[in-house]
Parts: C-alpha cells; structure tokens; sequence
C-alpha cells in the first residue's frame, strides 16, 4: 500500500464528504428512478429527491429553488452562461468583459465567442488580484451585453468585489455572471442582495461529487439564456438530459453541510492557513500572491524566490499540492494569473498554491512547514541564482542566454 | 508528470552538486539558460595535466529533468579529454533519462552547458 502524501490541493478538489456519500447511495440502489417519470413511485421519489437538494443548493446562495438550474458541473455553467447569454442578447450588441485572472472555463467560451464574431475586453487587475472598478468602468460600452467575473480566483483565492460589480452592471443594464465554484461554503453569498444574473457552482470544490453543478439564473429581473444541450427539455429548457439522481442528492448535501457548518469551520481553516504563512515567512526571500484581507482563509499561494516550482514540488512530495490550476499544470508555461498580477517570470516559475480544508489539521501544517524549510534550503544549495544573490551579484544586470 | 526512476534517482541523490573557483586557471564555468525560462544550469569541468576532465560540479535553478540532466553530464565528463566531453549529444542524455518531448529542452541545455565550460577554459588557455 502506498501512504498517500498529506493533501493541500482542495482548490483543485475536495474529498466527498462520508455524511455526502452516505446520503447518495441509497439512489444508485434501491431508489434508482428517474426523476422525470411521472407515472410511478420509482420517478416520484427521485423528483422529491432532487427538488430537496435544489431547495438546499438555492438556500446556501438565498435564491429561489425555481433559479436554479442543474448542469454537469462549472465549466458546464459558464459555457451556458458565457455563450448562451451572448447569443440571447446578441442583437443588443457582441461586447464582453472578463479578466485575465479567470478559469480557462471562462476564458475558453469567450475565446469561442471571438471567433463567432464578438468582441473580448480581457481586463487587467491590480497587483493585488483584485479587479479596478474605474478599470472596469471605463472599459463598458454601449454594445457590452455580458460582464463575466469570478467570485474568487482558484490561484490565489482573492475575493472580487461582486457586489459593486453588480450595481455598476445592473445601472447600465448589462448582464452579470459570476464563476462561484470556489466560492461556495467560503464566502458568504447572498443572491438577494448581489445584483448578479447568472452564478456557476459544482459540487466537488465544496465536499460533493464530481460531475455536478448548477447554474443560477435570475427570474426577478428575469434573465434569458439560449440552451447548448437540446433534448427532451428538462430543467426548463435550459440544459435537457436524464438528471443524476445520486449526484444531485450528493451536492444538495454537502451545500447544505456548508451552509451549517461554514462559519466555523471557516475560522479553523483560517487559523490553520495564519500558522502555514508564520511558518513559511520565516524562510527568507518568499512573497505571498494576491492579497491577503480580501481573500478566502483556505488559500495560501507563495513564490519561493531563486527555487524553481515543479523542482519544489517535487521536492516535496510527501505533500499534495500545485504550482497553478490543475487545469493548466500540463503546461511549462508559468501561470498567467501570477503574471497578470505583475509577478516577474522567475516568482511566476516558483510559486505553489496550498490549500486548505475541511479534514487539514495542525500535524500536517506543523509538518508541512518543516518540509518546506528543509527542501527549499537543499534547492537553493543547488541553485546557481541563489548563490549569486548570496554573492551580491543583481540578476537584473546578467546577460542570461535565453533559450 | 510522472518521472523516469533515473531521472528521479539524480534528482534525489545529485552527483557532484557544488563549485569550484571559476577564477582558478585549470577551470571552466559555463552557464547556459535564463531564469524567465525556468531554467539556468551551471557547469563546471576541472582539467587535469593530461588534458582529462578531472572532476566536474553542477548547480542548477530548474524542474527535476534540467536537475538530473546537469548531474548525469557531470558523471559524463569526468575522464574525458575535452574532444571527447564535446561529443556529448542531447539526444544520449535525453534517451537515458528517458525525457518526455516536453523536456527534451533540459537535455539540450546540459549539452550546451558542456560547449560554455570546454569554450572557457579554452579562452583561459589562449587555444
């Protein structure tokens, strides 16, 4: 058996919680209906099942149940938001504005729309991550139909100002959609009061399944979308195909645990995330990315200056964690939410992404921050950069052969 | 990624991890790469009487291939003539360490870094 490394990856995905899988298979056993037939007890229960969990998925974001759409997951949520709002309302004009910051997710639908014919204002962010409103202002324009923006960066875990972003959109009648997916059981969100029109969740960043999400859908101003998936009209019309009963019950769950649960559990993931950061800042010559007031308390994302990151994480193996985005780390390319951030080549190559959840304890930082000190001392005994710097030479004045 | 088990056996247990004084008349230093690409290997080679690479050092800022592409070069070197050392392709270092296409990169860096320390030293030597 191999002894798995401790795990600091929840932003690329979380453990089911065991309550969530306890819950979830009695519908792959005995009650494995569909939820759309109506003629029997087998579909009546199955309904019953899944406008619970869409009860319990709408109470976590206070909106209505009826808001409420399934769909497989997030990237699902914003490629229905993303295109099939531009599409609606494409007579009204083919302008959108997102961030360099966001998910491919995000970024791939509206690299799509590009080549429909739309126009894309990819907008910068401030050092700290966080988006300029003025920025953001001066870039709508009368043909701007959809504003996308995540509600928290899944790199470096800042939270974007959503409920100024809202008020600004809803003035100039533009609609609003927010990426939640690493927002949900972390931040509080209140739909009633956040003027957003369209909000994307899943399941498996929030202790559920994978292969769930949903997409929240305004009624009150009422928001239209163009459906992707056609056949047989479920949920509306908005996404058709057979629901996944056991799925759905899964992240109706686990939303509803969050919504429980989140305020504490929040506080021990914050205290827990403090201790990481001491113990980490007492290595000289690291830098924490994006800022810290405005953040979610599970992320950590620092650059270890001079040490190269995949070296480092491999490195440190006997821990789970990332350079970037799962989404991305195929790639050699560094992360281009770090240097959107403004971060220089060398820190974007050397940063990792801890993060935090429900079932981290103190061992594992305590044990972490060893690590981590005692690995990132034997790479810099390797690295040429290092001694260098230890040498007093500026790396700024070299002439590096760049290959 | 999943690495070869050579490649992680250099990584863990680096040979010749180091330096010597780049200032001494029977060394030479070359340093290849930049650090906005990630990778910046420097290789030292000491030359003995005979004109054999008697020892050699590495330090390298990189992913774990550059790391175990710059160590098995130093393990490479050693007891050979400078010619020889020169001889030292990618694509013999890249099919021991068995490198995925995406590394190849860090197995051309350590031939590079080979051609910089022998061209140093030979510049020390007027030759």
């Amino acid at each position: 058996m191999t002894v798995h490394p401790v795990y600091l990856d929840y932003s690329a995905t979380t453990p089911v919680d065991p309550r969530v899988v306890d819950k979830m298979v009695p519908w792959l056993y005995d009650h494995y209906g569909n939820p759309a037939s109506r003629s029997h007890s087998f579909g009546w229960e199955a309904e019953e099942a899944v406008e619970q969990a869409r009860a319990d998925v709408a109470a976590l974001v206070n909106a209505d149940p009826r808001e409420i759409v399934w769909t497989s997951g997030a990237t699902e949520s914003n490629n229905l938001s993303i295109k099939g709002a531009a599409h609606f309302y494409a007579e009204r004009g083919k302008h959108v504005i997102t961030l360099k910051t966001e998910h491919k997710a995000v970024l791939d639908p509206c690299r799509e729309l590009e080549r429909e014919g739309y126009e894309v204002t990819y907008l910068d962010v401030m050092e700290n991550g966080l988006v300029d409103l003025e920025v953001l202002k001066a870039a709508i324009r009368p043909d701007t139909v959809l504003v996308s923006i995540m509600f928290v960066n899944n790199e470096i875990g800042v939270i974007q100002p959503i409920e100024a972003i809202g008020e600004i959109c809803r003035d100039k009648g533009i609609i609003f959609h927010v990426d939640a997916a690493q927002a949900t059981g972390k931040v509080e969100i209140d739909l009633q009061k956040l003027k957003v029109d369209l909000m994307s969740f899943c399941a498996h960043k929030t202790y559920g399944p994978k292969g769930i999400g949903a997409l929240y859908i305004r009624r009150k101003p009422r928001v239209r979308i163009e459906a992707q998936m056609h056949g047989g009209g479920h949920e509306r019309g908005f996404r058709s195909g057979t629901l996944a009963t056991h799925q759905i019950v899964g992240m109706g769950e686990s939303f509803r645990l969050a919504k429980l649960e989140m305020k504490t559990e929040n506080e021990r993931i914050r205290m827990l995330r403090d201790r990481l950061w001491k113990g980490i800042s007492e290595i000289e010559e690291v830098y924490l990315n994006g800022d810290l007031e405005s953040r979610v308390p599970h992320n950590l994302n620092v650059s270890f200056n001079y040490v190269e990151g995949e070296s480092l994480i491999m490195a440190v193996k006997e821990l789970a964690v990332s350079s970037g985005s799962a989404c991305t780390s195929a790639s050699l390319e560094p992360s281009y939410v770090l240097r959107a951030l403004g971060r220089n080549d060398e820190l974007a190559h050397s940063s990792i992404r801890f993060t935090l959840g429900r079932f981290t304890t103190e061992e594992e930082i305590d044990f972490a921050v060893d690590l981590l000190k005692r690995r990132v001392d034997k790479l810099r005994d390797m690295s040429p950069l290092w001694e260098m710097v230890k040498e007093g030479v500026d790396l700024d004045s070299v002439q590096w052969a760049a290959h | 990624m999943a690495y070869s088990e050579k490649v992680l056996d250099h990584y863990e247990n680096p040979r010749n991890v180091g330096a010597f004084d780049k200032s001494e008349e029977n060394v030479g230093t070359g340093m290849v790469g930049a650090p906005a690409c990630g990778d910046v290997m420097k290789l030292q080679i000491r030359v003995g009487d005979d004109g054999r690479i008697e020892d050699a050092r590495f330090k390298t800022y990189g992913c774990g291939s550059a790391i175990a592409s710059s160590s098995l070069v130093t393990e490479w070197v050693k007891g050979k003539s400078l010619d020889e050392a020169l001889e030292i392709k990618n694509s013999a270092i890249a099919e021991e360490l068995a490198l995925p296409p995406v590394k190849i990169h860090c197995s051309i860096l350590a031939e590079d870094a080979i051609k910089a320390a022998v061209k140093d030293y030979k510049d020390k030597h007027g030759s």
